[in-house]
């Protein structure tokens, strides 16, 4: 969809936030996107959303001061601003007013420059580099006192005392290269920090460089298991912006691909979760399963896990002739042995006890902290874009939104056994009507989208992923930035896992499903 | 059945006829070392290979088949890889703690594996407080693990090896109490003893019925805990501590603490077929005695074995089913529950005992 930005002053923005939030109940900060309009200065993009009303807002705040720009933080208001506006920060340098935690989270601490501004030199200034990385223990915060100036003040993270335990960024359970810092009072973890970054591509930053048609690579690189949604989220993006219409084939085969996909990642979800408490048997149940759902993929597309499907306009190749039947076969035996699933591991006392109660979310911290997906829904959160936001044919297929009140690992971990069920319900509906028709629109060989900015969300295997771009009529784009389903995730453990047991904490990280990849982008 | 004693005898005569006793007793205690260590390595090597193929059918998967027919020299191979592995020598570790650790784990380990009783007569340390002797040996290893989580400096071994501390000493009352249970009904704390009623009067499990059946539970859940094995395998919890605590050892050292924990798994299991399962007794039918002669005929070690396996096979099937516990989960399991079932369980046995009520 094509957005509509109000503008505020930078002076006026944190009252008139306050007030959408309490006035409006813009509980939902979608995305904080940091921007650099060149002459316009630099700025960021708030992307708001009440869960009450459905109402969404988008509004944009600039700052002419190149040198030290200044911005008040809206991180009290939002939980998830806390970590949205410490990645603008490291890539914009803009600097926010009363953020009591403004270190770098993507970048080494030692990094020179802020890469994403457009006049930025990364490669003279940041030689590679042989010493090892600094992790600091304090922050600082930056703050306007009563007669206007701005001073700054030393927060401490980590005391010296505190017994902190670097789980990651090379450890069994971390699924990837992420780096937790727990600090523990014995086996009880008392706080949680992010150091992210360790494969940060700059897949936003390269995509400026990049014309439409070449940007979808790298999507499928995001989030691995949602690679089918994540490019779908941008082919339509783009479709829209240049007002393609896809045909109602393409349609049936993106919706079935996508339903596929989550049911593929769900399967992950499920080995990780049991192989991280231990359960190694119940691993290789699931891994059968997606196994079948791979040799389809592959057999269609040539890929397993990125699967370079979805172009501007169609898909890249027209399903198999068998591509029905298999998939049929594949939904009656995953039905078949969903059971053993749950006689391996749920039904079990110990399964049981490790999940339940563990790792409370309240749905009013899910709606601040940003946690779509199933692990939001599991707090009583109805956040599914495909009923929020219907795209492709999801406005006119019969599927439940899967929601539990509870809010704990076990909530997390049987909405997205729930939601395999009905994705396969999803997909038995369309299987047999896929209707006759091209695989890709004819469209111009240079895609080049109309000056705006554009957003489109999609439900990914693990929460809403967003594409949004700005375009200033180029055959590239201005800016590009995802709204990552993982970050918002990884983001929560802090909350999830605070007065927990270590153990849980392994837990809690499964329950969630982030992927790494898709966090640091 | 076979007495192994005059196999002893006849050697020993023979021995003290040609030198004076004192070489004789030495060149014997050879032999015994010798024997000891090459079952100790030949069962490691069973145990692993069995404990892969086991949990690849569990898994739906096929194990290792590359390395030999059936795989059957995986295990030799992983040996020489970790024979030729170096031993990493850390800057900031204990040098002195962190190398005596994996030998201790592996002495107790040795001393507890010769407490077993092999065969009628085929015992190395038998002596009227053996069982005592046993839960004590066993209690070396802790010392072992906590010295190895303590010099390794670093932080995942330290939490390892305090959480392996608090789990072995809880089970270890467990264990105790188990074997108390079965003192009672036989009225003796020497192993070869208790196997020799079992000869006799049946297999303890079934002489002491409720009690003993409940004992044996509470034994085979306490074993599996001290074997740091799943669903109790805290201490190395693989997902959350990587290694616990032998994250920071490597090559044969590492390889030690490997192969103490397989041997004590067939401990644990040997230790539940000598206290329950009647050891190398063979199974008896009252009354059929043409059934009892045709068992009487299998070897006793072979009867001794095949229960030790059982057992063993049994605990495979619990580790490759369940999930982890949580550390406190663990503690509240040994503290609230299996205590103090055993304690009970302790003045059942009593009761029983005294009034008779055993089936003979």
């Amino acid at each position: 969809m094509t957005l509509d930005i109000q503008t505020i002053e930078p002076s006026a923005l944190h009252a008139e936030m306050l007030r959408l939030r309490q006035e409006k109940k813009m509980d939902f900060l979608v995305n904080l996107i940091g921007m650099d309009w060149g002459e316009e200065g630099l700025g960021v993009i708030y992307m708001l959303e009440s869960t009450e009303t459905g109402e969404t807002l988008t509004i944009k705040t600039a700052t002419t001061d190149r040198q030290t720009p200044y911005i008040d933080s809206v991180s009290d208001i939002w939980q998830i601003a806390n970590i949205y506006e410490r990645e603008v920060y490291d890539f914009y340098g803009i600097r926010f007013l009363n953020h009591p935690d403004m270190r770098r989270i993507f970048l080494r601490e030692d990094w020179v420059g802020y890469p994403l501004r457009k006049d930025d030199k990364t490669a003279e200034e940041n030689p590679l580099r042989m010493t090892d990385e600094p992790l600091s223990d304090t922050t600082t915060e930056y703050y306007r006192d009563a007669d206007g100036t701005i001073k700054e003040k030393k927060n401490v993270v980590w005391g010296p005392d505190e017994y902190v335990v670097n789980v990651g960024p090379q450890h069994p359970s971390t699924h990837g290269v992420l780096h937790m810092r727990a600090s523990l009072d014995g086996e009880t973890v008392k706080k949680i920090g992010l150091v992210l970054g360790y494969i940060h591509r700059g897949i936003e930053k390269i995509s400026e460089s990049l014309t439409y048609p070449q940007m979808l690579a790298l999507t499928d690189r995001l989030d691995y298991f949602s690679a089918m949604q994540n490019r779908h989220a941008l082919c339509m993006c783009i479709e829209k912006a240049i007002g393609l219409e896809v045909s109602p084939r393409v349609q049936y085969i993106r919706t079935i691909m996508d339903e596929l996909q989550r049911i593929a990642s769900h399967c992950i979800y499920y080995a990780c979760m049991t192989m991280d408490t231990g359960a190694l048997t119940a691993f290789f149940y699931t891994f059968r399963e997606r196994e079948e759902l791979c040799k389809i993929f592959e057999d269609n597309f040539g890929g397993r896990l990125i699967m370079n499907y979805n172009t501007i306009g169609g898909v890249m190749y027209d399903i198999q002739p068998d591509f029905a039947k298999r998939v049929k076969e594949f939904s009656k035996h995953l039905r078949a042995r969903f059971h053993e699933y749950q006689d391996i591991y749920t039904g079990n006392v110990i399964a049981e006890q490790r999940m339940k109660g563990v790792g409370c979310i309240s749905n009013a911290d899910a709606i601040s902290l940003g946690i779509t997906g199933p692990a939001g829904r599991a707090s009583g959160w109805h956040n599914d874009v495909r009923k929020r936001h219907p795209y492709a044919l999801y406005d006119q297929l019969k599927f439940r939104e899967i929601v539990r009140e509870e809010g704990d690992t076990n909530a997390r971990h049987w909405n997205r056994m729930d939601e395999m069920l009905e994705s396969l319900n999803i997909v038995d509906q369309l299987i047999d009507n896929i209707p006759a028709g091209d695989i890709q629109t004819k469209r111009k060989p240079i895609v080049k989208l109309p000056e705006g900015d554009y957003y489109q969300a999609v439900e990914s295997s693990r929460g809403e992923f967003g594409v949004f771009i700005e375009s200033k009529g180029d055959k590239s784009p201005y800016r590009v930035h995802y709204r990552s389903s993982s970050l918002p995730l990884a983001n929560a453990m802090d909350t999830a896992t605070r007065g927990q047991k270590f153990a849980d904490l392994i837990a809690i990280g499964a329950s969630m499903d982030f992927v790494i990849p898709d966090i640091d982008r | 059945m076979f007495d192994f004693t005059t196999v002893s005898t006849w050697f020993h005569s023979l021995l003290t006829g040609v030198m004076p006793e004192w070489l004789a007793i030495g060149i014997e205690c050879l032999i015994v070392l010798l024997f000891i260590i090459i079952l100790y390595a030949t069962l490691a090597i069973i145990l692993i290979y069995a404990e892969r193929k086991i949990c690849a059918f569990f898994q739906c998967r096929i194990g290792p088949n590359r390395v030999g027919k059936w795989g059957v020299l995986q295990v030799f191979a992983d040996v020489l890889k970790m024979l030729t592995k170096e031993i990493i020598k850390m800057r900031q570790s204990d040098r002195l703690l962190h190398d005596m650790a994996p030998y201790f784990v592996l002495v107790a380990s040795f001393l507890t594996f010769s407490c077993i009783p092999w065969n009628k007569g085929l015992e190395i340390l038998d002596f009227n407080v053996g069982a005592f002797f046993f839960i004590s040996v066993s209690g070396i290893g802790v010392i072992g693990i906590l010295l190895a989580g303590w010099a390794s400096h670093s932080k995942y071994p330290m939490i390892g090896a305090m959480r392996s501390g608090a789990q072995l000493i809880s089970y270890e009352l467990s264990i105790g109490m188990t074997m108390l249970v079965v003192i009672l009904l036989n009225g003796s704390m020497q192993l070869s003893e208790i196997v020799q009623q079992q000869a006799d009067y049946g297999w303890n499990i079934v002489r002491g019925h409720v009690p003993a059946v409940l004992a044996f539970l509470i034994y085979l859940v306490a074993g599996n805990a001290e074997c740091n094995r799943g669903p109790f395998d805290l201490p190395e919890a693989e997902s959350e501590l990587t290694a616990g605590y032998h994250t920071e050892y490597s090559g044969m050292h590492f390889g030690f603490f490997y192969l103490a924990e397989y041997l004590n798994l067939f401990i644990c299991g040997a230790m539940a077929a000598t206290i329950f399962l009647g050891g190398w007794a063979p199974f008896y039918i009252q009354g059929a005695d043409g059934f009892n002669s045709v068992m009487a005929a299998i070897p006793g070690f072979v009867w001794f074995f095949a229960k030790a396996f059982f057992v063993v096979f049994l605990l495979m099937w619990i580790r490759w089913t369940f999930p982890r516990l949580r550390i406190d989960q663990l503690l509240t399991l040994e503290w609230k529950y299996l205590m103090p079932l055993s304690m009970i369980n302790i003045v059942l046995m009593a009761l029983v005992v005294c009034f008779g009520l055993t089936i003979n």
